[in-house]
């Protein structure tokens, strides 16, 4: 790029010149995409329609592992697992977020406090969070034993990630406790954004705070709501971390997402070609939803 | 007023598991027999060195520190490129990109983790930094785009134009005019994927199993189910992964909050 040679290159050359420079600034973020998300991802479309160890050579057998997923009575438990741990996820951390969020905007002092301690768990390394959790819900040595201790015994020894009913809903239970900070602050961004003479006018009609609340907030917040429902779905989908990490799926599967369920199905038990499909159904399903998301904005649905 | 104890109860909820794993640290063993939860009554400060040796954590920190310096160096780099070229150099095919970088950034992870691992280990990057922080560039870099990306369209192009009527080269542009009045959105960046990649748990736990390589996320499960009932010696480990992350956050909050949420809003 020597300085003479753009100086008294034509408008055409500098111009393509300059697309040239544009293209070579692209690369790094090609390559590494292309390496890592675009051709992993198309061969995982491949690698389902086979039966592969993930080592040597994939034999190609049509639709098997599809037919076999969906005869897959694990499967099916682990969709129903996270089929309940969003609706756990639209309904806890969202009204949470919603409170939280209300509440701050209504003050100013401390404002900044709060919103730090709400959103500190989301900062902190899901193993931690786990683990903190887990000491706090230890049957012998946790909230159990210590209520017990001032005499209310109803909690002592009692496993919480150890119990078959109980397993699922507690690390749902932990993961909303990392996560609803952050939905406070996406709900509290959008609130501070909402006129404030729609309020004045609101309380001019005589409408009290839940009416103001139910006719102004939330038709304000509107496309954040549904962004929030669309993000929770996504993850409530795709959840891995907390569920690896506090039971690995158990006590027995009480607790297998499809994230973990396929993790293990190509990581322990070396069917890479039925995790394959597994990942890319579970991505069709994500992607769907999306589109229905799109769809409706589309429809000039203003969300 | 109602609000605030209904605030300070949320900040309870918050903080309090929190406030226990630091208590938790200070505690002999048997005193979290004896008071699980509480203050330390007699504190003891022994956790810490056992944690740090037995956690081994001078290890461990180095390979997290590599990890997550590598990733936001090369995050920076590829998402700032890219987004000067988009928004300065009349990139042809921009919006067909942009709408790439939006399904990029909100592809599942599942959807390439089978054939990644395997592409990997022929590579012979499994179990090395490197392998993870290549990862961590595919996975952070299209949403740092799109943050940059915005970032720059915002900025005045006065600067620019005169630089190159005075014969600059675009790679001087970019590093001598650009760069300088993007710092504030380079720093967003750098702190969302520098936070992403210390705390980032399935690509590590999948990519990395030499105990010398792991970082402190995963080397801290192997560990805490060595010595799962140990609360205290565990809860003196788990402060040395969160010290980091939670001064910085405590130093630059509103550029942390700002940069998250921007990224939950665009993702």
């Amino acid at each position: 790029m020597e300085q003479g040679a753009v100086k008294s290159a034509s408008a055409g050359g500098l111009r393509r010149r300059r697309r040239l420079t544009a293209w070579l600034f692209m690369v790094p973020l090609i390559a590494v995409n292309v390496l890592v998300i675009l051709g992993p991802s198309l061969a995982t479309i491949y690698y389902s329609f086979t039966d592969w160890s993930g080592i040597g050579s994939a034999e190609f057998v049509g639709l098997e592992n599809y037919t076999e997923l969906l005869s897959d009575g694990d499967f099916w438990i682990a969709m129903w697992h996270n089929l309940i741990w969003t609706i756990l996820f639209l309904t806890v951390p969202i009204a949470m977020g919603l409170l939280g969020a209300f509440l701050l905007s209504q003050i100013t002092r401390f404002q900044i406090f709060f919103r730090i301690a709400y959103f500190i768990p989301y900062v902190v390394a899901s193993v931690v969070n786990a683990a903190i959790w887990q000491n706090i819900l230890d049957p012998s040595r946790g909230i159990g034993s210590a209520l017990a201790s001032v005499g209310i015994p109803f909690l002592n020894g009692v496993s919480f990630f150890g119990s078959q009913t109980l397993a699922l809903p507690s690390v749902a239970f932990v993961n909303i406790w990392a996560w609803w900070g952050f939905i406070v602050l996406l709900f509290l961004t959008a609130l501070q954004s909402v006129d404030y003479d729609l309020y004045e006018a609101a309380r001019m009609d005589g409408a009290g705070r839940w009416q103001q609340f139910l006719n102004v907030t939330l038709p304000g917040i509107r496309p954040t709501f549904v962004f929030v429902v669309l993000l929770t779905i996504i993850n409530s989908l795709l959840v891995f971390d907390y569920v690896y990490i506090i039971t690995r799926g158990g006590p027995a599967g009480a607790s297998e997402v499809v994230g973990t369920l396929m993790w293990k199905q190509a990581f322990e038990r070396f069917e890479a070609g039925y995790a394959a499909a597994m990942g890319l159904g579970l991505s069709f399903v994500s992607g769907i939803i999306v589109l229905i998301f799109v769809f409706l904005r589309r429809r000039g649905w203003e969300v | 007023m109602p609000y605030y104890v209904i605030l300070i109860l949320l900040a309870l909820y918050a903080l309090g598991p929190l406030l226990v794993v630091v208590f938790n640290s200070l505690k002999s063993t048997a005193e979290i027999g004896r008071n699980p939860l509480g203050l330390p009554l007699s504190p003891v400060f022994q956790n810490f060195p056992d944690a740090w040796s037995q956690g081994d954590f001078s290890t461990t920190l180095v390979n997290s520190t590599i990890l997550t310096v590598g990733t936001v160096v090369g995050v920076c780099i590829i998402a700032g490129t890219s987004a000067y070229a988009m928004a300065r150099l009349n990139l042809p095919g921009t919006d067909a990109i942009l709408l790439y970088l939006f399904v990029a950034s909100a592809v599942p992870v599942q959807l390439f983790l089978v054939p990644l691992f395997f592409l990997w280990s022929n590579l012979q990057l499994t179990n090395t930094r490197i392998g993870l922080i290549v990862i961590y560039w595919a996975i952070f870099s299209p949403l740092a785009t799109l943050l940059l990306r915005s970032y720059l369209v915002g900025l005045p192009r006065d600067f620019e134009d005169a630089a190159r009527i005075d014969g600059a080269s675009e790679l001087q542009v970019l590093l001598r005019i650009v760069l300088p009045l993007s710092w504030p959105g380079l720093l967003t960046v750098a702190l969302v994927s520098g936070l992403a990649a210390w705390n980032e748990f399935l690509f590590a736990i999948t990519f990395i199993q030499d105990n010398n390589l792991k970082p402190v996320t995963t080397s801290f499960l192997a560990f805490q189910s060595n010595f799962s009932q140990d609360w205290g010696l565990t809860s003196a480990a788990a402060i040395y992964i969160i010290l980091p992350i939670v001064v910085l956050f405590l130093l630059l909050q509103r550029r942390f909050i700002s940069g998250l949420t921007a990224g939950g809003l665009k993702g």
